[in-house]
């Protein structure tokens, strides 16, 4: 393991049933970088972002975190490591206003940690991210019911719950999906901040040509297994790649 | 005495089966916790004694009249109660709870208590088990118990209305697509859950009398069995029902029989401590789908 | 031309919804009404009340409890249909301190309180790990057996229960300590659901998943207002305990799962408030109609029914919505 590893997948397997989801997938990452896991629908791809971030136990293999051992521990104390995602199908704190939504995720025991135990004011903090994320300071989408706002606001609220935790390490389940052509383009320059920031980032997206500008490498799933992995022109070469995901893209 | 322990033992089992059966069919199908479902039970008691005594019709009529209507109340509880506030689930389980007490106390209001509320037993004769006796009634029950049993495992593997129960348990989304209209299936899976409850009443009731605070026993002792057993799990719950009733048998033997109920008490405290989701219960993982 | 609706938030709502920047004493009485004559009017109630109907109130006020009680719980997404053994836990520890060691009742009431709330949590500890109905179905039945069991091992007296327990005094103390109580309880939790510790709770309710993400062990927070919730029901318990001078197996019986539950659906969830009110609505009602007997459960029940399907709402946030909005019809262009 190099010095810049910061997340390792070893032989991750997953099986549901007897779907095998998930099948021996093992990648490696660096601090900082991006990478990119395509593949078609039901390919596993949201299986490994749950079997990362503790929200599935693998049924075998590994996962290491910055040389630690984290397979199968519990979802929080994942999240409290460092490693925040996003969830493909967003849902939102309904009962609350979009900015109190991420009170929530202000309140962990991560940020306490990262600020010394002293507490700024969480609704200004709130509503600091949420203006970094697009959302209009001062517009009523602020103070919304959580519930009543619009598609393209929850995904970035989903966005900006995840920077919340100031992670280490953002695995990003589908962000673009069902977003404008405008939205996308919006959406970039934010993530796009993050690895600028030092963050690293696994993007799981369906919206090919946004992730091949971001992602430096790109792993594609195919019935649970990584059936390519390299720089992002590289892997769209690949005719097994074209085989299976363009194949299925015709489909859709 | 052992032999008088393992039939007696054999025979309580079946009893706390065919009393959660029809709870854990419900919800298995369609997810609907049916808390009215001990309510349901005592009801299809009440229903059939009215028709032999009230009505004067023979036992072939007044008894599958009984599981009939307790069916159909429960399809209407379904109907016009549920189908509401479907999807809630504090609703809904507020809702069949509410429904249980309303029909349990109005019986109780309208005076249904006493000795003279007895079904009769199917046959009425008693023969040897080696040397212990057992009326045939006992019988009857292992027999039911085995019957319905069976053909659940049968009318949810080879009959379509069968199949449709079992794809909208699995998932309700695809069955949807597939055509399969999930309130009616919903529906039939209560009505279906209700009528099991009536035909466990039906032979477990002429052991006693109907009272109506067997309805409150027959849910604790339901939802007992489906939570040890595990939730929606057949297998689970003949394993439960087999585990707790031996269990109480054997407190009633070599201790006391009022102690039964410690029995379930400490068996469910046992298994949320150990194992939570059930022996045989696949407690939903927080996993996200698709 | 057709006709619709319209809602406009009361200003002072808009401008800040946690502290109120105050401006004038117009915004000041307009807040402070809604709860300032609440609080009064018990009180007066409680004044100028026969000693019968003084003792109504104060086992209204302990119903409220059991239903805020039952509140704070769904907040953090935990139904429970067993309020009784919140009750029956503080009931019991009251009984016994008081009967074995002869404990004060200024005593027993505490720390049955503090008890209750510790033993509740550990009992139901292993359930909060369960989504759905589970933790329904295990509030429901172990009341219904712990009852059972008490009858069948005679402990704590068995099916006698225990008498004779010494009480707080005479109805009008026991009138003002439950009154107090029922409403320091209600605004401090009210207060607490406002926080952003609350909102944590609520977020539990909507969607655990995300609470998780965010790197927060949502069971110990679930853990956290489980107690609060149960030391609310069994101080309860333990009050009506020393009310009733009597301890006894009724305090697992179903009125007590019950009657909060169906107050909370005419109040309507979500609010604290809305199940007090409900109670002050029921309790009293069902004195009204002792004379029907039995058949006071069957309405309760239709009533619980009805409210949960028909009216979601709740009378609370109607009345709620009526105060803090003007309405008016506008006309609308088909
Ligand atoms: N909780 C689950 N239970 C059973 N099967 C599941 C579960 N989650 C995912 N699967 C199955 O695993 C496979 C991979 O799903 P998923 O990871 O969601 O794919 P993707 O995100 O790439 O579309 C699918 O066949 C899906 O049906
Ligand atoms: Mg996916």
């Amino acid at each position: 393991m190099s010095e810049k590893t910061i997340l390792q997948a070893q032989d991750l397997s997953k099986n549901f049933g007897g779907v095998k989801a998930v099948d021996g997938v093992s990648f490696s990452l660096r601090r900082n970088e991006v990478l990119g896991v395509i593949g078609p629908n039901g390919s596993g791809k949201t299986t490994l972002a749950n079997l990362i971030t503790g929200f599935v136990k693998p049924s075998r293999g590994k996962v290491i975190f910055d040389g630690k051992n984290i397979t199968g521990m519990a979802p929080y104390k994942v999240a409290d490591l460092g490693i925040a995602r996003s969830f493909q199908m967003v849902k939102p704190f309904y009962q609350l206003p979009a900015f109190k939504n991420l009170n929530v995720a202000l309140l962990s025991p991560r940020l306490r940690r990262l600020s010394g135990g002293r507490f700024g004011d969480r609704d200004a903090m709130a509503k600091d991210l949420l203006e970094e994320v697009g959302f209009e300071r001062d517009s009523w989408v602020i103070t919304h019911q959580a519930a009543s706002l619009p598609h393209g606001y929850l995904k970035r609220l989903e966005l900006a719950k995840c920077m919340a935790l100031q992670p280490e390490i953002i695995v990003l389940d589908e962000l673009f999906s069902g977003l404008s052509l405008a939205e996308v383009a919006s959406m970039v320059p934010v993530i796009e901040k993050l690895v600028a920031q030092g963050k690293t980032l696994v993007m799981i997206e369906h919206r090919l040509k946004e992730l091949f500008r971001i992602a430096d490498r790109v792993i594609v799933l195919n019935f649970g297994q990584k059936i390519a992995e390299g720089v992002p022109a590289e892997v769209m070469e690949d005719p097994q790649v074209r085989g299976a995901y363009l194949g299925s893209e015709a489909e859709e | 005495m052992l032999q008088g322990t393992l039939i007696y033992g054999f025979i309580n089992s079946v009893v706390l089966m065919l009393v959660a059966l029809g709870f854990s069919v419900t919800f298995g199908i369609s997810g609907v916790a049916n808390f009215a479902y001990g309510a349901l039970y005592v009801m299809a008691g009440y229903l059939s004694w009215l028709g032999l005594h009230s009505l004067g019709l023979p036992y072939w009529l007044a008894a599958p009249g009984a599981v009939a209507i307790t069916a159909g109340v429960a399809a209407m509880i379904y109907w016009f109660i549920l189908l509401r506030v479907r999807g809630l689930v504090v609703s809904e389980v507020i809702a069949t709870f509410g429904m249980g007490l309303a029909i349990l106390e109005l019986f109780r209001y309208l005076g249904f208590i006493g000795f003279e509320y007895t079904l009769p037993p199917l046959i009425d004769a008693s023969v040897m088990i080696g040397d212990t006796y057992v009326d045939a009634q006992r019988l009857c029950i292992v027999g039911a118990g085995i019957l319905l049993a069976a053909f659940l495992w049968f009318f949810t593997h080879y009959t379509k209305t069968g199949l449709a129960f079992r794809g909208i348990a699995q998932d309700e989304r695809t069955a949807l697509t597939l055509g399969i209209n999930a309130d009616k299936v919903a529906a039939w899976s209560v009505a279906f859950g209700a009528g099991y409850a009536a035909l466990a009443a039906l032979v477990i009731l002429p052991l006693g009398t109907i009272a109506v605070n067997e309805g409150y026993n027959v849910l604790v002792n339901a939802l007992a069995v489906c939570i040890v057993g595990g939730l929606g799990s057949t297998v689970g719950i003949i394993v439960a029902s087999f585990l707790i009733g031996f269990a109480q048998i054997l407190t009633a033997t070599y201790l006391e029989t009022s102690w039964m109920m410690l029995v379930s008490l400490v068996a469910i405290l046992a298994i949320l401590v150990i194992k939570p989701s059930g022996l045989f219960g696949h407690q939903k993982q927080l996993e996200e789908r698709i | 031309m057709a006709q619709r609706k319209e809602r406009i938030d009361r200003g002072i709502k808009v401008r800040s919804d946690d502290v109120f920047a105050l401006t004038s004493w117009r915004e000041m009485a307009y807040l402070a009404f809604p709860r300032v004559v609440p609080v009064v009017l018990l009180f007066l109630l409680g004044a100028v009340a026969s000693i019968y109907w003084e003792r109504v109130l104060v086992t209204t006020c302990m119903f409220a409890l059991l239903a805020i009680s039952w509140d704070i719980l769904a907040s953090a997404g935990m139904v429970s249909l067993g309020q009784a053994l919140f009750f029956g836990v503080g009931a019991y520890i009251a009984g016994t301190l008081n009967h074995y060691f002869g404990i004060s009742p200024w005593l027993t009431i505490p720390i049955a309180t503090l008890g209750g709330g510790v033993v509740c949590t550990l009992v139901l500890l292993p359930v909060l790990r369960l989504r759905g109905i589970y933790f329904a179905m295990v509030t429901m039945i172990l009341p219904l057996m712990i009852e059972r069991v008490i009858e069948a091992t005679k402990i704590f007296g068995g099916t006698e229960g225990i008498s004779g327990l010494n009480t707080l005094g005479n109805v009008h103390t026991e009138f003002l300590v439950a009154a107090v109580m029922v409403w320091v309880v209600l605004f401090s939790f009210r207060r607490m659901m406002s926080t952003d510790y609350g909102l944590l709770l609520k977020g539990i309710n909507d969607n655990d998943r995300a609470v998780m993400s965010a790197g927060m062990n949502i069971y110990y927070y679930k853990a956290q207002a489980l107690f609060l919730s149960s030391a609310v029901g069994a101080f309860a318990g333990a009050f009506m305990t020393h009310a009733y001078q009597f301890v006894g197996m009724p305090v697992f019986a179903l009125d007590y799962s019950i009657i909060p539950i169906a107050s909370v659906a005419v109040g309507g969830a979500g609010t604290l408030a809305g199940p007090m009110l409900g109670s002050f609505i029921l309790v009293p009602l069902s004195e009204l109609l002792r004379g029907l007997g039995g058949l006071r459960v069957v309405i309760y029940a239709v009533i619980l029914v009805v409210c949960t399907v028909g009216l979601p709402e709740g009378i609370f946030h109607y009345l709620s919505r009526k105060y803090n909005q003007f309405e008016r019809w506008v006309k609308v262009e088909r």
